[in-house]
């Protein structure tokens, strides 16, 4: 299991390598950290003709919080990185919470933000956390830029809204709204596989303590992470309850996710595993947000 | 790009304090450069795709996959790999030592790489529980010792380096 024979470059600035890219455009791959990329390649699932490695592009290795309060990560930033950070636990803690959930440190250590989000795989967490915290994430080509939300990024099953001449270069998380908690959970076979079903959920209480706001991403249940937004409906307006999260969980394990059976869990088991992580991960953030409100 | 055409890169790097060139194609594994053209084949290669951890090296100090990294990519930066472990065959790294007194290995295939992995998690959590042990093992296989060994060397290894026993 070797890489077929490939053409390398690792450009030491950004208009370098947007200028490789513009030039080989469908032809070129990046490497990021390589952790999904070089096993493609191993197994000649992928045969790029050139590899444009940007691992020294130190410029896009960063966390800080801007003024508005958004987290801004560069994209070249290191897995391993955002579980360390303390602007990430305390800016983005649902990223910060979910990332020990990716794969195993080795792979964290290599493995880069970036990476994880323009590989697009719906069983992979960190697209779920984009999804669920609207990550806004900047699409670079030689000479233009734009600006794209994680909603309208994952647009199938290892696709994005990526063109072969962009890079994406940096993520901006905005802050979390204030009463505001979360959770994630999810089952894998082993520590660190690829989970079967996975959930995060964003509750956003009033003064009252009645839920203003709910948002549920799942994956490994579609070709992209899935969102459920008639069980966070169901949940917006009313007291959180023990009833309320089983109707919401009800509502999304039956109507709005899409499992396909796999050698390992059937799509029943998977539609039941969807709706106890719901519960699970409701009463968890419902949890968070009452104390965040006190 | 023509079946004729072979790109050929020169890397420097520094492996266990030494430092290497090398002309290589740039598809070269990091675990085949290591084995093939240094001759350092404590480095094992398992299963060539990130799940077993038998090809796990230090990358500027911190566990890697070998597998699922260029040799190419090694420029410039510092490898660590078992061999670099032992000053001599007589002198064990205290981590080495606890796996033989504690009967943590028996094929040893999978013996460097969770030794590589365990080091920096021992320098940073010098005194773990053997829950987060076992979390930490949790990317490296090991087909032979049903990991209970392996819980007791690495508990047994945090005690020697806490107290500062060997070279450690
Ligand atoms: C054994 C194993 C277990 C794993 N388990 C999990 C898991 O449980 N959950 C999980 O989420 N992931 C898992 N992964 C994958 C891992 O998280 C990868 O790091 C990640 O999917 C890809 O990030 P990377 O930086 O390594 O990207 P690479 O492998 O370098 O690249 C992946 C793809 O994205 C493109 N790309 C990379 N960066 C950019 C960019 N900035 N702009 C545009 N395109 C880009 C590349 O061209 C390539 O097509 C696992 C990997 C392994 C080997
Ligand atoms: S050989 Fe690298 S992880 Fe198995
Ligand atoms: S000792 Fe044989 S694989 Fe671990």
């Amino acid at each position: 299991m070797k890489p077929a024979p490939f053409d390398y470059v690792a450009p030491g600035s950004l208009e370098e390598t947007l200028a490789a890219l513009a030039e080989h455009g469908d032809d070129a791959k990046i490497l990021a950290g390589g952790q999904s990329l070089v096993p493609m390649m191993n197994f000649r699932l992928a045969q790029p003709a050139m590899l444009v490695d940007c691992n020294r592009l130190r410029d896009l290795e960063f966390i800080r919080v801007a003024p508005t309060g958004e987290l801004r990560i560069g994209a070249m930033t290191r897995q391993r990185q955002l579980e360390r950070d303390p602007l990430v636990a305390r800016h983005a803690p649902l990223l910060h919470g979910t990332v020990p959930y990716v794969a195993h440190p080795q792979i964290r250590n290599r493995g880069t933000v970036g990476g994880s989000l323009a590989h697009a795989d719906p069983a992979s967490e960190l697209p779920v956390v984009a999804l669920t915290r609207d990550f806004k994430l900047r699409l670079q080509r030689s000479g233009s830029e734009r600006w794209v939300a994680a909603k309208d990024f994952f647009v199938g099953l290892l696709e994005t809204a990526l063109e072969p001449e962009e890079m994406l270069t940096e993520i901006v998380i905005p802050p979390l709204p204030s009463r505001t908690g979360w959770a994630f959970t999810e089952s894998a076979r082993r520590h660190g596989d690829y989970a079967q079903v996975g959930v995060a959920a964003l509750v956003t209480i009033d003064s009252h303590g009645d839920c203003q706001g709910a948002k549920l991403v799942y994956l490994s249940v579609g070709e992209t992470p899935m969102a459920a937004p008639r069980a966070a409906e169901l949940l917006t307006g009313s007291p959180l309850t023990e009833e309320s999260f089983a109707a919401a969980a009800e509502m999304a394990s039956t109507q709005e996710i899409d499992p396909s059976a796999d050698i390992h869990a059937t799509e029943d088991y998977k539609r039941h595993l969807a709706r106890v992580f719901t519960v699970r991960v409701l009463r968890e953030a419902a949890g968070r947000a009452a104390a965040a409100g006190e | 790009m023509s079946e004729s055409h072979k790109q050929v890169v020169t890397v420097v790097t520094t492996v266990n304090g030494e430092r290497f060139e090398r002309d290589v194609e740039p598809r070269l594994l990091l675990s085949d450069f290591l084995r093939h053209e240094l001759g350092l084949t404590g480095t094992h290669v398992g299963c060539e795709h990130g799940v077993c951890g038998a090809c796990t090296v230090l990358f500027d100090g911190e566990p890697v996959r070998s597998c699922l990294t260029l040799a190419v990519q090694a420029q410039d930066h510092e490898i660590g790999t078992v061999e670099g472990l032992a000053s001599g065959p007589e002198d064990l790294h205290p981590i080495q030592q606890a796996f033989w007194d504690a009967h943590g290995l028996q094929c040893g295939f999978c013996t460097g790489g969770i030794l590589l992995t365990m080091l920096p998690f021992l320098e940073k959590n010098p005194n773990p529980t053997e829950q987060e042990i076992r979390h930490a093992l949790s990317g490296n296989l090991c087909r032979c010792t049903g990991y209970q060994h392996i819980v007791d060397a690495v508990l047994r290894a945090a005690a020697m380096m806490r107290s500062g026993d060997g070279n450690g």
